[in-house]
Parts: structure tokens; C-alpha cells; sequence
């Protein structure tokens, strides 16, 4: 191997690597890439003017701006709540822990739709504990709570598993209380992971459709969010409007990795 | 400052790991708590430091009753024996971690870290992480942590358990000057007789939960309250229904007066040390 490598001064691969990398390229641009520069295509199919127009309808800018406040406001109470699952399911015993350990994962494995037939029938009308979150913001907050919990738990919770309980005792013992350990010990560790959980719940609050689409009652200017608003434009004929949305989306979620990468980054260098 | 032990009690489900435990630490002594694995003493030291309660009796440092204080008001230095260390903390973060918390002035802070460090021969690598050093430095580390907050006492968990042979040597003379420098009581557990011996001025000698013997290295060896702690403090054969040493053993090449006569099966030499395995002739057998 070595031999083969001295002899190609210029490639850095091994061998069957360059392979490796066309397919992963290939693979990559056909099912991610291509279709992404489809939709920033046609979204500014009609100049940058259309699309501004698409953008700058006040409808299309509140369904933006909601999507993003719910997204923001469901990620911070992911990240504090799903520490805090994850701390009990590593760190405490009680009886039904392992049912509760399974159940993180049901919003995930649930039909989306599913998740909001099963709110608007808690939620509803109907409500039969009384509460009526449906056909407002409440709801959509709820139902993006519903959909998000795994994230973060899921993240989180092997690192906890892996964390070696005497760096806690050692902090202790140098004089920091619970709380300050945790700060201080615990939580840098966590950062990388939480950072990971956090990216994927707003993501996936950004973009949820399927249990919002019962339970929001899709009203204009109030309940609607930018997912639905891409399939009412694209439904009424207006598909460059719909892609305009889809590539703010799009920017929204590229900036949030980013962002979330370098937040990441910092909190490590600082600890 | 001194540590008293009084009926010290512990189990861990059906497990007795501390049966009645009563020892007084004198101020200032570098004791070794010596004895098998399970036997209760790294439960005893951690009682000691309050990282475990125990089920029933008195903990008490320099006098006052400290057995349900909690480990960070107790003023403990810990070590462990996988380090402990603060993995996204430089060296220098992690020795200061016990001053940051105590909120000492910066300025302070860097001049006692220094000289800790210096103490512990890591002066040179305080902007490295732990990550970035050898096992037997990582844990010069957490001593040094360990006394930056001036403890009253020092407690070491097996501190040298998980380091090579050659660097766990260096690391026990270091640990003795160290102790002839600072002068805190320290306690330290181990299940290596050797290391008991040679580092500490005492050693408390712990099986199956209970204290087996109390003494200086040289009263143990010399005077074992029992077989237990005559076998596991240095090699011991059982001889005429006794055990005796193999300094205590002489032998000849042929009879001579009070001499038994054996056959030795084995000989083996290892360095500076040669051992006979020898089988006494039983008369018929």
C-alpha cells in the first residue's frame, strides 16, 4: 500500500477511494443537492423582484415569522426539559422507566397526522379534559412540543450514560455544590450533544406539517405556518411563490446548523 | 488534623461493607488503609470524604462531627483512581477549580496554582489538557487540585492503581517527600502490601469490613495480630502449624542441628532475589 501511495505523489485517497468518494457525491447531489438548486431555481424563476413580492405578501411574512418564533420558543423548552428527561432516565431508578424510555421515542415513530388526530381529539372541540388549544397558537406550540421531545433527550442521554460519576464527586469535594458541578463539570461535556439535539428539534419544528395541519386551523395572519402556506401557494397555482418560502426555510435551516456548530465550538474552547 | 472512626457501620444491600469500624487517625500521619478488594476500605475513605453515608456511627475531623456534612462543606482533598480529571479544563483550570469556587481573588489564584504546580513538577504544561498528558502526570494533577484548597485531610483512592509499575514507584517516594513537605494528614488506600509499607507511617490493616490491625509498618510486619495480616503483609509459608517468613527460613546444603530436611522442587531467580520452592521430606512419604 504504501508503495502505491509514494508512487501517486498527487492523490491524497487510497486506494478505492476515489470510488468511494464519486458514489458518495453522486448519491449526495442526486437526492439532496440537485433538488435543492431546483427549488432556489424556481423560486427566483421570475427575477429577484417576484421574488421579493412572494416574500413581502404579508401573509407569507407572518406564516415565516410564526414559524420561526414557535420553532425558537419549542427549542428552549426542548433544551431545558429534555436535559432534565434524560438526567432521570440515566441517573435515577423507579419503576417504569423502562416504559417511559420507550415512550421518548413514540412522537417520533408516530404518522405526524397521527400525532394530531390524537391532539385534536385531547385538545379539541371536544375536549374531554376541557382544554381547547385547536385553531391557535397554543395548539401549534403543543403539537411542535409533541413532535420535538425526542430530539434532545436522545442526544443527550448516552453522554450522560458515558459521563464517569467521580468527576461530580471530585468537583464536590474541591466545594461546588450540586448545582455548580453540574455547571461547571457536567454540563461542558453535554454542550457538543445538546447542541446536536437542539439543531435537529428546530429543524424539525421549522418544518413540521403533518400535526399542524389538523390542529392549527391554518387561519391567515394567525395559525398558519410556512409549511402549510407552501402547500396553499403551491395549490392555488402560485409555485414560485411556494418555492420563494421553501428556500427561506431552507436558509433558516443551513444558518441554524451553522450557527448552532459554532455556538458549539465556542463552548467547548471556554468550558 | 485528626480523624476519628467510631462503630462505623455500612452494607449495601445484603453486602456488610463496614462491620463496626473504629479507628482514630492522628494529625499530621500518612496512614494507609491496606487490605483485599471488597474488603470496605475505599467505602471507609469515601465515608470519610462524605461521598457515602454511613448506615450507623460517628465520622469526625479534628473534633467536630462531620458525618452528615456534605463533601463540599467538609474541606477534603479527593483522589481518585482514574484522576478524576476535568477533561475540557486545562491543567492550570483544573488545579484552580477549588479556588474559583471559594472566589479567591485571580491575581491569588494564579500564584498558588503556579506554585502547586510547580510542587507537582507540571509547571511546564499548566495551558495543556488533560487529555494531552501520561496517566502518572494526569494524576500529580488531581493531587495538586486536591491541595490547592488547603484540605484538612487528604484522601487518596488506590491514587497509583492504574499506572504502570515503573511510574507507580516514582509516584509512592514522590507522595512520602510530598508528605514530609505539606504535612497534611493523609490517608490513602491500596491493596499492594508493598506500597503500604514503604510509603505510609501507619497502616490500618481492613478485611471483610472490619479493622483486622492497627501499627506501623514495622510493628505489622514484625508483631501480625493474626494469619490474615501475617499473610498479606509480605510472603508468609505455614510451617510447623505457624507461619513464618522466608527471612526466618535458613538453608543447608546438609543436616545440620535443629535443621529439617526437605527437597527443593524449584529454584527461580528474579534479579537480585532468588526463591526456593522447597517440600519438606516427610518421614515415609
Amino acid at each position: 500500500m504504501a508503495g502505491a501511495i509514494t508512487a501517486e505523489p498527487r492523490s491524497r485517497l487510497a486506494a478505492g477511494s476515489g470510488l468511494g468518494l464519486g458514489l458518495a457525491t453522486t448519491w449526495l447531489s442526486l437526492l439532496v443537492l440537485v433538488p435543492l438548486a431546483a427549488v432556489v431555481v424556481k423560486a427566483t424563476g421570475h427575477g429577484w423582484d417576484g421574488y421579493w413580492k412572494a416574500l413581502s405578501n404579508p401573509s407569507t411574512a407572518a406564516a415565516l415569522r410564526l414559524t420561526v418564533t414557535q420553532a425558537v420558543l419549542v427549542t428552549v423548552v426542548n433544551v431545558v426539559l429534555g436535559t432534565v428527561v434524560a438526567w432521570v432516565l440515566v441517573r435515577d431508578d423507579f419503576p417504569g422507566k423502562a416504559l417511559l424510555d420507550l415512550v421518548i421515542d413514540v412522537p417520533f415513530a408516530l404518522p405526524t397526522i397521527v400525532a394530531g388526530l390524537v391532539l385534536l381529539s385531547l385538545y379539541g372541540p371536544k375536549s374531554p379534559v376541557g382544554l381547547h388549544f385547536t385553531n391557535s397558537r397554543v395548539g401549534i406550540f403543543v403539537a411542535l412540543l409533541f413532535v420535538t421531545v425526542p430530539f434532545v433527550v436522545r442526544a443527550v442521554q448516552p453522554v450522560l450514560l458515558e459521563l464517569d460519576r467521580d468527576v461530580e464527586e471530585a468537583a464536590a469535594s474541591l466545594g461546588a455544590s450540586p448545582f455548580t458541578a453540574f455547571r461547571r463539570v457536567v454540563f461542558p461535556n453535554l454542550v457538543p450533544a445538546l447542541a446536536a439535539g437542539t439543531a435537529l428539534a428546530f429543524a424539525r419544528a421549522v418544518s413540521e406539517y403533518g400535526s399542524l395541519v389538523l390542529v392549527s386551523g391554518n387561519r391567515p395572519f394567525a395559525t398558519e405556518v410556512a409549511a402549510v402556506r407552501v402547500l396553499s401557494l403551491n395549490e392555488n397555482d402560485n409555485p414560485a411563490g411556494a418555492a420563494a418560502v421553501a428556500t427561506v426555510l431552507l436558509a433558516v435551516a443551513i444558518v441554524t446548523l451553522v450557527g448552532i456548530d459554532l455556538l458549539r465550538r465556542w463552548a467547548v474552547r471556554r468550558g | 488534623m485528626s480523624i476519628t472512626i467510631r462503630n462505623v457501620n455500612k452494607r449495601f444491600g445484603d453486602f456488610v461493607a463496614l462491620d463496626d469500624v473504629n479507628i482514630e487517625i492522628r494529625s499530621g500521619n500518612l496512614t494507609a488503609l491496606l487490605g483485599p478488594s471488597g474488603g470496605g476500605k475505599t467505602t471507609l475513605l469515601r465515608i470519610i470524604a462524605g461521598l457515602d453515608r454511613p448506615d450507623s456511627g460517628v465520622v469526625a475531623i479534628n473534633g467536630s462531627d462531620t458525618t452528615w456534612a456534605r463533601p463540599q462543606h467538609r474541606n477534603v482533598g479527593f483522589v481518585f483512581q482514574h484522576y478524576a480529571a476535568f477533561k475540557h479544563l486545562s491543567v492550570f483550570r483544573n488545579v484552580a477549580f477549588g479556588l474559583e469556587i471559594r472566589k479567591v481573588p485571580k491575581a491569588e489564584i494564579r500564584r498558588r496554582v503556579m506554585e502547586l504546580l510547580e510542587l507537582v513538577h507540571l509547571d511546564q504544561f499548566a495551558d495543556r489538557l488533560p487529555s494531552q498528558l501520561s496517566g502518572g502526570q494526569r494524576q500529580r494533577m488531581a493531587l495538586a487540585r486536591a491541595l490547592a484548597v488547603e484540605p484538612s485531610v487528604l484522601l487518596l483512592d488506590e491514587p497509583f492503581g492504574a499506572l504502570d509499575a515503573q511510574v507507580r514507584k516514582e509516584l509512592r517516594d514522590w507522595l512520602r517527600r510530598l508528605h514530609d513537605e505539606v504535612h497534611v494528614t493523609t490517608v490513602f488506600v491500596t491493596h499492594d502490601q508493598e506500597e503500604a509499607l514503604e510509603v505510609s507511617n501507619e497502616i490500618v490493616v481492613i478485611n471483610r469490613g472490619r479493622v483486622e490491625q492497627v501499627g506501623s509498618p514495622d510493628d505489622l510486619y514484625d508483631h501480625p495480630a493474626n494469619d490474615f495480616v501475617m499473610g498479606f503483609l509480605g510472603p508468609a509459608t505455614r510451617f510447623d502449624g505457624r507461619l513464618v517468613r522466608p527471612h526466618d527460613v535458613e538453608v543447608f546444603d546438609s543436616a545440620t542441628a535443629g535443621s529439617v530436611e526437605a527437597r527443593v522442587d524449584r529454584v527461580l531467580r528474579v534479579g537480585f532475589d532468588i526463591r526456593l520452592d522447597a517440600r519438606r521430606a516427610v518421614p515415609g512419604g
